[in-house]
């Protein structure tokens, strides 16, 4: 079964065509991994795909049903989409990860927090770090773990492990994959990295808001 | 009491002189705001000079829906310029009208209720333009800042819109710091009150021969006015307008972002 589908979708920007009839069938549990030059429409594609903006024309159906009948707030639990270069917010690492708790209306389940850090290797005494003392590193691990403590349907990485050194990429792989494996996550990445493109299963290569071969 | 008061229209002109000296500091260091000190002063006599000439006769007919009238104009015309200072935000002159208006009228309500001030247009009409102006100033710089820190902040709203917050908890910090940034100056000026400036109804009081005992106490519930003013119509101004910066798909409009 598809969990998204994509129909014909154009994005345009004043006259200039960004997305060009893009159209394109992603299974659950799919791990696609978008190539393409910069300024190619790939991180416009995902975010087309997130919701953090709308199609000209064309239509984004997710789980068989229109992406726009869906409330955003609630697709986007679903549909989670991570930055290359993210802030972290409030004072400390704990604000971070409290915060999918608190848009939930949840009560805060800081063992399950605690479970999550030693999945990318950090402590229970990383809590209580100030956002301001966390490296590069480490903040995109807090950053990811606040888009998957509420497993989503589908994760979207916009180039995260850009600038981290090996250790932190490798850290970051494995939990995407663990992700990926286990909880049948889908995963739409964005990279210009030479050994995640070699390691890819599938490639989608974006030129000119277009798919060259899917 | 009034005999002190001894401004005369040849006493005004000679104090002329001290807008003389503004223009050629001005001139001198070509600041370029000649133009401005003296469109300025113009329109500050002008106006004046008719809000006198028109505050005579409401205080002399003494009629209430004279004063309504006069209290409708004041907001507006406050509604107006705070609208403006929104910089491009949609509905800006709505929202201001209706925080004017909640502010003003709960403040002056207020005040009236408790026996502060009396009903009669001396009163209402002088403490409605200074509760009017400050609500003006006080979300002018809300709305600034409001627009500024979605622009310097867009990243921060989009990734928490992302992880699937609603409007009002991804913008809950640049709403707390707008509504602050409204706040602030009246904050400030009463740590100062009676230290570094004798504020204006104090002053004006002690001008025309009231014991200053008695001014303080005045000054103490312009004081309180002033606080109530600017809070409410900084808390009611920016929660309307944030929701501006969204569309109905809860998507920030990076249109309006400067």
């Amino acid at each position: 079964m598809n969990i998204i589908e994509i129909n014909n979708l154009v994005y345009q920007v004043d006259s200039n065509t960004i997305i060009d009839n893009v159209s394109l069938k992603i299974s659950k549990g799919d791990y696609l991994t978008f190539i393409g030059p910069s300024g190619s429409g790939k991180s416009t594609l995902m975010k087309l795909i997130s919701d953090m903006i709308s199609p000209t024309s064309g239509e984004i159906i997710f789980e068989g049903k229109n992406m726009d009948d869906y409330d955003p707030t609630e697709y986007r639990k679903k549909v989670s989409y991570a930055f290359q270069q993210p802030n972290l917010f409030g004072k400390t690492v704990r604000d971070n990860l409290e915060f999918p708790f608190e848009l939930r209306n949840e009560k805060v389940d800081t063992e399950k927090i605690i479970d999550y850090l030693k999945l990318v290797n950090l402590d229970e005494s990383y809590l209580e770090k100030s956002v301001t003392e966390v490296s590069g590193g480490e903040r995109q691990r807090v950053a990811l773990l606040r888009n998957l403590l509420f497993t989503p349907e589908v994760i979207i990485l916009d180039e995260v492990t850009a600038g981290l050194d090996t250790d932190n990429k490798q850290i970051v792989h494995n939990l995407i994959n663990q992700f990926n494996k286990d909880y049948k996550v889908t995963v739409l990445q964005i990279t210009h990295d030479e050994s995640e493109i070699e390691e890819a299963k599938k490639i989608i290569n974006i030129v000119g808001g277009k798919i060259e071969n899917a | 009491m009034h005999d002190t008061l001894s401004v005369s229209n040849s006493t005004l002109a000679l104090g002329f002189v001290l807008v003389i000296v503004a223009l050629v500091i001005g001139y001198k260091e070509k600041l370029g705001i000649d133009k401005d000190i003296i469109i300025g002063v113009v329109r500050a006599i002008i106006q004046l000079s008719v809000v006198g000439y028109v505050l005579k006769h409401i205080i002399k007919v003494n009629n209430l829906w004279l004063t309504l009238a006069f209290f409708v104009i004041i907001i507006l015309n406050a509604s107006y310029n705070a609208g403006k200072r929104g910089n491009g935000i949609p509905h800006a002159f709505e929202y201001s009208l209706l925080a004017i208006f909640v502010s003003t009228s709960v403040t002056l309500g207020t005040l009236i209720w408790t026996g502060s001030i009396q009903f009669i247009p001396q009163q209402v009409v002088t403490v409605t333009g200074m509760i009017a102006s400050n609500t003006m100033v006080a979300i002018g710089l809300s709305f600034r800042n409001m627009k500024q820190t979605f622009t310097d902040h867009q990243q921060h709203v989009l990734e928490k819109l992302a992880l699937g917050a609603d409007v009002k908890l991804a913008s809950l910090d640049i709403l707390r710091g707008s509504i602050k940034s409204g706040m602030q100056p009246t904050i400030d000026s009463i740590k100062t009150l009676g230290l570094v400036s004798l504020p204006g109804m104090m002053s004006g009081l002690i001008f025309a021969g009231v014991d200053p005992e008695k001014a303080i106490k005045y000054q103490i519930m312009v004081t309180f006015m002033l606080l109530s003013a600017t809070s409410i119509g900084s808390i009611v101004s920016c929660y309307l307008a944030y929701k501006e910066f969204f569309n109905k798909k809860k998507q920030l409009k990076m249109d309006l972002l400067s």
